[in-house]
């Protein structure tokens, strides 16, 4: 092993062990203890409180029904754009994946806006009918599964699409020629083949809804959900209780990761040879259906953009203004002024660029230690494939724990010194909030760094090789400027999503690392309508300009 | 980089290579020596481990066991990118971010060249290629036989000591590949350059090597010219692989002469004599594999032999299949089936009896897979 490989593990193996092995096991070990002694004590008295164990149950009854809902808007959706042609497809299309880079907590204050008891929808239905109470109001199981089920389709919608587009034609025809009816072809076909999409998004949605935060909080009502139990129990100072619950929800989790790759390990699934002719897409005969298919489209459509179209209005409302209106009854750019005038305003976004961007860095940076490790082929392979899957499962434990559990346990292991050697305090820093972004974001950098790097053909390294380059002349002039449109490409999308965290920050921000979320959580609390749209509008200002980068540099590969 | 004088010892020198995948023997104990100045060929099916040699050679992999020597040095440990040898891969491994001038001059920018002589190198090393004038362009801009043209040229353009081909021909379509496999030889050929090259195709490893391994199954079974391996092929293996090829199971009888070996077949019970050499002395009473090419069987029509040579057999001609240039005639000889190569099938007839005559210096005694 020469002074490079040893570099690379070294590094690799501190982030893991401080930021995955050490804090996990710290908030294990704190959840068995009582008063200095080893026991069980803990998870006696909080499974043991109905309300616990009723958060538990929604919890899990959230996710699957979310789940559920997600798969049958977002299947058939993907069937019909994926396989007809229709006017308004394209529009549809572009749109889908909208909800995906909205930050949840964005997304739920659009919704109050929108379809809260006294946002547009319910106003105008008041005001139409002369109704003395509001329709509905936004509250408990409904309004969950319908936000759910807005942001959390598209994984259904995506994945079904990307996998339509993998399998090859020639089976179902081959299926047809054989006397089967288009019904048998879907369900014998190819519905098996699309298993392995139908569990990587079922599984991504479950994870999604488990650590759900922001609509449980602002509009759960009466339905507890675990995120919201460690939450309030945090607040109120039960830090045994909230860690104890951490790690129910934390295993939670993991058993729902274990369960979803366990089925997809069951079945063997033919790589689709790409050969023969790709399906095309087929153009809707029948008037009538073309008419009811576009229809559709600009309905789904519709109701994907108005959510950011009213924070977008609400955003140039007059503070105070807007009461019993169907629409606010005044506009102003005052909103937008005072957010870069206003010093502590500006502060917040400062903020929240440098965490993310520090996060962001630092995750590429780190990746590339990773994923040599992880993907380096042929000669001078370091490690066999146990020692490898060991290494991405520690990665991905970040990623699969809700932003809840990672705050919880960096927040306990790095709150005080400890005895522990190279123990130090992150909390009531500013570092504690990039070092948990870094956490929870860098697995989506290794993710891309290490597709890139796995499409990359082993043998041009080799070529570079045998022409005399040594392995830092390899690294910067072959394997660098093939993969770093992809791995910045990731970095991008970890960067976007941590700008707008919320679930983690609000457990562990402190003044000085106050954050856009934070911010934007108590413009609505203060009734700051205003405020807290502009501050969302600008957040997805930024996000989409990061997202149009990305998707050009994707490209790029 | 010409060969002024021929050394006494060879260039490039493997002694007891071995390597292993896991519990697969990739490469088993393969000795082979290559020549200043040689155009060597490793030949064998898929999977044989014939690359993986190649790959132990350019330093892409290291031997489990045995070492490497070329020009009397052991470079068994040094890395690829210390050896500088040349290496054109299957795929051509060209790299798609640099153009076509970049990628020739890769090599020569890892050698912190001067500009000067990277720019009147790549020239040159494109101008042997014929394809002067590419430099600007996009390596993906190019069609499959130009992409295997700039590979090459990278190649040789780091001026290597040894040159590795590893199937550089097989992505190629017919017509192009025979013409390119032309151009190859005659440019290894005026540089001077010494040559390994891998190939599964052996039309394509005897037209293009001066010397040929054949290799099955992890080992080196045979080393020699091209028309040795095809008319001696020393085992069955290899027999087997190198083109069709009538295998006659037999029994060596006792012989007055060592050196002159008289064997019965086990079909059809015929007497077969031709000398043998004394090494190849396989035991009394002990079933072997006599070869022979369908080409060298000599088939006449009854009553146009003058004279009953040594190992004529009688037969009746059961099968006439016409296949363009030639035809095949598969003959019964009182149970033995041979098939013999004619070029006009003129006044045969199926049914027809016939005469069947193994010349004595065609017929080869087969090892029985050694080791």
């Amino acid at each position: 092993m020469n002074k490079r490989s040893a570099f690379l593990i070294v590094v690799t193996l501190l982030v893991l062990f401080y930021g995955v092995i050490y804090p996990n096991f710290f908030l294990v070990n704190l959840s068995l203890q009582r008063n200095g002694a080893f026991t069980l004590a803990n998870y006696r008295e909080v499974l043991s409180q109905g309300i616990v164990l009723e958060a538990i149950v929604n919890s899990i009854g959230l996710s699957v029904f979310t789940v559920l809902l997600c798969a049958i808007v977002g299947v058939p959706l993907a069937f019909l754009f994926e396989r007809f042609d229709f006017p308004g497809r394209r529009v549809f299309a572009a749109l889908a994946a909208l909800p995906l880079v909205l930050p949840p907590l964005v997304g739920t204050v659009a919704f109050i806006f929108l379809y809260g008891e006294s946002g547009i929808l319910a106003h105008s239905i008041q005001n139409l009918f002369g109704l003395q109470a509001p329709p509905w109001s936004l509250q408990g199981w409904a309004a969950l599964l319908f936000f759910h089920t807005y942001t959390m389709y598209p994984f259904f919608y995506v994945l079904t699409g990307a996998g339509l587009r993998r399998i090859d034609a020639s089976l179902a025809e081959a299926a047809r020629g054989l006397g089967a009816s288009p019904i048998v072809v879907l369900r014998r076909v190819l519905l098996p083949q699309l298993t392995p999409s139908l569990i990587a998004a079922g599984l991504l949605t479950f994870m999604t809804s488990m650590a759900s935060f922001s609509a449980p909080l602002l509009f759960g009502g009466n339905v507890r959900v675990l995120t919201l139990e460690i939450f309030t129990a945090r607040q109120r100072g039960d830090a045994v209780m909230a860690v104890t619950e951490t790690v129910v929800l934390a295993i939670i989790s993991l058993a729902a990761l274990i369960f979803f790759q366990r089925y997809e390990g069951t079945r063997k699934f033919a790589a689709a040879a790409m050969k023969g002719a790709p399906r095309r897409r087929a153009a809707i005969a029948s008037g009538k259906a073309r008419v009811l298919a576009t229809i559709l489209a600009i309905l789904f459509a519709i109701v994907l953009v108005l959510p950011v179209a009213t924070l977008v209005l609400v955003s140039f409302a007059r503070e105070g203004s807007w009461t019993t209106q169907t629409l606010p009854p005044a506009y102003t750019v005052a909103n937008y002024i005072r957010l870069f005038s206003e010093p502590l305003a500006f502060e917040v976004f400062v903020n929240s660029l440098l965490m993310s961007a520090i996060a962001a860095v630092a995750a590429l940076l780190w990746s590339f230690c990773v994923v040599t490790l992880l993907v380096r082929r042929g000669r001078g392979k370091l490690f066999d494939e146990g020692w490898r899957r060991l290494l991405s499962l520690l990665v991905l434990i970040p990623w699969a724990l809700p932003g809840t559990v990672v705050a919880v346990s960096i927040a306990e292991a790095y709150g005080g010194l400890s005895s522990f050697p190279g123990s130090f305090v992150l909390v009531g820093t500013f570092w504690i909030l990039p070092v948990v972004y870094f956490l929870r974001f860098m697995p989506l950098v290794v993710r891309a760094l290490q597709a890139s790097m796995e499409q990359l053909d082993p043998a041009l390294d080799e070529a570079a090789g045998s022409l005399g380059a040594r392995a830092w002349q390899r690294f910067t002039r072959v394997t660098l400027p093939l993969v770093w449109p992809g791995a910045v490409a990731g970095t991008l999308l970890a960067f976007v999503i941590a700008l707008g965290e919320y679930v983690a920050s609000v457990l562990i921000f402190v003044p000085a690392n106050r954050p856009i979320s934070i911010a934007i959580a108590s413009e609505l609390r203060d009734f700051n309508l205003g405020a807290a749209a502009a501050y969302g509008v600008v957040l997805i200002v930024i996000i989409s300009i990061s997202m149009v980068a990305a998707g050009k540099l994707e490209k790029m590969r | 980089m010409t060969n002024d004088k021929r050394k006494m010892t060879s260039l490039l020198s493997l002694k007891n290579i071995s390597r292993s995948f896991g519990s697969t023997r990739a490469v088993a104990d393969v000795s082979l020596d290559v020549e200043q100045g040689e155009f060597f060929g490793l030949l064998g099916p898929s999977g044989c481990g014939k690359t993986t040699t190649l790959r132990m050679i350019a330093g892409l992999e290291k031997p489990d066991s045995g070492t490497i020597q070329f020009q009397n040095t052991d470079i068994t440990n040094l890395p690829a990118e210390r050896r500088g040898f040349g290496m054109v891969f299957q795929n051509y491994a060209l790299f798609p971010h640099l153009n076509v001038f970049e990628n020739v001059a890769f090599g020569l920018r890892a050698r912190h060249a001067a500009k000067a002589e990277i720019g009147e190198r790549v020239t040159s090393a494109l101008e042997l290629v014929q394809l002067p004038g590419y430099e600007k362009r996009a390596v993906d801009e190019l069609s499959g036989g130009q992409q295997q043209r700039v590979a090459i040229a990278r190649a040789i353009a780091i001026e290597p000591a040894l040159l590795l081909f590893d199937e550089p021909l097989s992505n190629l379509d017919v017509s192009l590949r025979e013409e390119t496999r032309h151009e190859l030889r005659e440019l290894v050929t005026r540089l001077g350059l010494t040559a390994v090259y891998v190939t599964h195709d052996q039309e394509e490893a005897y037209a293009l090597c001066d010397r040929i391994s054949v290799m099955v199954g992890g080992r080196l079974m045979q080393t020699g010219e091209p028309r040795e391996l095809y008319e001696h092929p020393s085992d069955i293996v290899v027999a087997r692989f190198l083109g069709r090829n009538n295998l006659i199971k037999a029994m060596r009888v006792s012989s007055s002469n060592a050196s002159d070996g008289e064997f019965k077949t086990l079909e059809g019970g015929h007497t077969l004599r031709f000398p043998i050499r004394y090494s190849d002395l396989s035991p009394l009473d002990q079933p072997v594999f006599l070869g022979i090419r369908p080409e060298h069987v000599q088939l006449h029509a009854n009553g146009t032999t003058e004279a009953q040579t040594e190992n004529s057999l009688r037969g009746n001609i059961r099968e006439i299949v016409f296949a363009g240039a030639t035809s095949t005639v598969r003959v019964d000889a009182a149970g033995l089936l041979l098939e013999a190569l004619v070029l006009r099938p003129t006044g045969l007839t199926i049914d027809q009896e016939c005469t069947v005559v193994l010349p004595q210096d065609r017929l080869t005694l087969l090892q029985n897979q050694r080791g």
